[in-house]
């Protein structure tokens, strides 16, 4: 096992698609999850960037960080656009036209582009099955506009638009299930990574963009500045999330769940919130009903994967 | 050989969007543009046309689907109206400083509420400023060859930017005309290839759609408007060329029976034909009336404004749309402002009409004629009229 630790790391190019010199803030869990995924990739890609963090940290003009063709237009049409080149490259090659072999789109947005304002288009895209693949890159709130509250916020957290206080816990709802929505689209491939699990990231990334159709991988971005939390412990943020069960990593593949990194035990999720101070308010009481939660949630995902297994067997 | 042919005006600008070979159309349905995109969506199935067609989930997205497709060097089509237009104008405004020639049929029709499906500008005017060449026109001949025309001159490399052609819903899209049919090698001749000069591509990484900082957005938008007001050498060169090629003549404003009359009636779309059968009532009657025609909307044709009204006294300024708490309707406020610092004007009589499909008949152009001579004569306490209005 040691062995592997250090051979694998030597399969990863050394060449950057994502060059380094961004504007991203210190100890950016993002800027690293979108290095990784896209060290994951040839360059022939094309990539179309919602409005958020991402966009504005590796795009200002004159500069880029870039060294793929990239496209930003609005915040929520991301997976709209991508339709188009997807079509356009389709409707070229066959009418003749000269252009690199294996192109291919992969188009990505923050959770609030995702899971938010940008849902209906991401929904059309995936219905209409365009080959390529969707990264959500989620700091669970708008961290670009300063700390306020998306669909994929965690419940209790407190952002600038679900602050704690006297009479608010924080973030009132449970973060959205954009996985299995994505997944209930019937789509070829869904899978989950964190840049603490950059091994598992980049293989989960390469294998969405090599599939024939729609992919989508959800990434947890950990955003120090967004989540209150030491901008050194990114990494250690991200493994406690699947280590608490908090963000299980798994795959959807043709509908068949099975889970990445499995956890026999899981750690309390006092590990995960205590680091960070967004959950600093919570009452015992809170942090309780959270525990039950991700447990009741880790079990459906369980229960899927071994689902899938049967139903792989008796397909098999 | 040139075939005349009794055609629905929306059949046969999707048969001359078929000939311009577009690679990509995306659309949702909105009507009255329906049957334009239907009719592509059919000769897309039948195999008539080669191009993939994404039927999209809303017109934010159809327009979002053109701008990657035409940001990936395809050539692009899209036809939408009334809340489509306004649901896609955020993306809109983007084509334009972007440099996509996108070409949109935009079957003018009232903006909600109250809900109307018929005729207005009022779809038109909500876009005016996002930076797109505009055409307007008058019938389905002049649709049918503008969507040609468009096609040429967004694509233009002195241009690249997107092409709307407005044509009035129902009031043309849904009426059958005779209508001259190129043929495929005419098209093939007037329409070089597209050849977008950097597109997505791997072998050629450019970043598009960067964000601007205050250092240099103003340049940006600046550089946009000096791109817009030179495109109109382009199209007038390419209306030119048509000419040659079709033996039809488009002119930024278009003139008919206007020199040196003293009362002119401007209109700007289909109501202009019923317009024009008033006029010639009029002048038969011995009245010094004429007409003159906006056909480019943007970028707004000043000089030839300018010379079109210089000898007459009246200007009665036709508008399908308002400006609510406004000065004027909306084209009689750019005429108006055009004609401020000329020291010899016309006066000008802003008229809105027909707005949700009403319908506006020959004598009632020449009620308008005579009431806005009235008007120009001894003045109104309305900053603009609003013609056939039950108060």
């Amino acid at each position: 096992m040691e062995k592997y630790a250090i051979y694998v790391p030597r399969l990863v190019k050394k060449e950057e698609n994502f060059a380094p010199g961004h504007r991203a803030c210190i100890g950016c869990g993002e800027a690293l999850a979108i290095r990784q995924a896209f060290k994951a990739l040839d360059n022939n890609v094309i990539v179309v960037n919602a409005t958020g963090c991402a966009e504005i940290f590796s795009s200002q003009l004159p500069l880029t960080s870039w060294q793929l063709p990239w496209i930003h237009t609005l915040f929520e049409n991301t997976a709209a656009v991508a339709s188009g080149i997807e079509a356009a490259y389709k409707a070229m090659r066959r009418k003749g036209a000269q252009l690199p072999e294996n192109t291919k789109v992969v188009a990505i947005g923050g959770d609030g582009g995702t899971s938010d304002i940008g849902l209906q288009a991401l929904s059309g895209a995936l219905e209409r099955g365009h080959d390529f693949t969707y990264i959500c890159f989620d700091n669970e709130a708008y961290m670009n506009t300063g700390v306020q509250r998306s669909s994929s916020t965690p419940f209790g957290a407190s952002t600038t638009t679900s602050p704690a206080g006297k009479n608010s816990i924080g973030q009132f709802s449970w973060k959205k299930n954009m996985p299995a929505i994505a997944a209930a689209h019937n789509i070829p491939y869904v899978a989950t990574a964190t840049h603490g699990y950059p091994f598992d990231l980049m293989a989960k990334v390469a294998k969405a963009v090599a599939t024939k159709g729609p992919a989508y991988v959800h990434i947890l971005s950990v955003c120090p500045t967004g989540w209150r939390s030491p901008t050194d412990t990114i990494n250690r943020q991200s493994r406690l999330a699947v280590q608490t069960g908090v963000f299980p990593l798994f795959e959807v593949e043709n509908g068949v769940y099975k889970m990445s990194v499995d956890m026999p035990v899981l750690r309390p999720v006092t590990d995960y919130l205590k680091g960070q101070g967004r959950f600093r308010h919570l009452t015992e009481d809170t942090i309780a009903l959270i525990q039950q939660r991700v447990e009741l949630e880790y079990r459906k995902i369980l229960e899927n994967v071994k689902h899938g297994s049967k139903a792989a067997k008796t397909q098999g | 050989m040139t075939i005349k042919t009794g055609i629905e005006v929306s059949i046969a600008l999707a048969d001359a969007v078929k000939m311009c070979n577009p690679d990509v159309v995306a659309a949702y349905p909105i009507t009255p543009q329906t049957h334009i995109v239907e009719h592509l969506a059919e000769l897309v199935a039948n195999g008539e046309l080669d191009a993939e067609y994404v039927p999209v989930e809303s017109e934010h997205s159809a327009m979002s689907a053109c701008l990657g497709s035409a940001a990936a060097g395809a050539r692009t089509f899209t036809a939408t109206a009334s809340q489509g237009l306004a649901l896609m104008n955020e993306v809109v405004y983007v084509a334009a400083p972007m440099r996509l020639p996108i070409i949109m049929a935009v079957a003018n029709r009232a903006l909600s509420a109250p809900l109307s499906i018929w005729a207005d500008h009022s779809d038109m005017m909500s876009v005016r400023d996002t930076g797109w060449i505009q055409i307007v026109v008058e019938n389905g001949q002049q649709a049918l060859d503008n969507t040609i025309i468009a096609f040429r001159v967004g694509e233009d490399q002195r241009v690249l930017l997107p092409v709307m052609v407005h044509l009035d819903g129902f009031n043309l899209t849904h009426v059958i005309e005779p209508i001259i049919f190129p043929t495929q090698e005419e098209v093939d001749k007037y329409l070089p290839k597209n050849r977008f000069p950097l597109p997505l591509n791997p072998d050629r990484p450019v970043a598009m759609g960067d964000f601007g900082p205050p250092a240099i957005f103003m340049e940006t938008k600046w550089a946009q408007q000096v791109n817009l007001v030179n495109s109109k050498k382009v199209i007038l060169q390419a209306w030119d060329e048509f000419d040659k090629a079709f033996g039809r003549k488009y002119m930024p404003v278009e003139k008919y029976h206007s020199d040196g009359a003293k009362v002119l009636l401007m209109t700007m779309g289909s109501s202009g034909e019923t317009a024009s059968v008033a006029i010639d009532e009029m002048r038969a009657a011995g009245l010094d009336v004429g007409q003159i025609r906006l056909r480019l909307w943007r970028p707004f044709p000043f000089e030839e404004l300018r010379e079109a009204v210089k000898d007459a006294d009246v200007l009665i300024v036709i508008d399908r749309a308002m400006s609510f708490g406004g000065p004027a309707g909306p084209v009689a406020s750019e005429v108006k402002s055009a004609l401020y610092n000329q020291a010899k004007k016309p006066k000008v009589v802003s008229y809105i009409i027909s707005l949700g499909g009403r319908d506006t008949t020959i004598d009632g152009y020449k009620d308008i004629v005579k009431k806005g001579m009235e008007i120009a004569a001894k003045g109104s306490r309305n900053e603009f009229e609003i013609y056939g209005v039950r108060e």
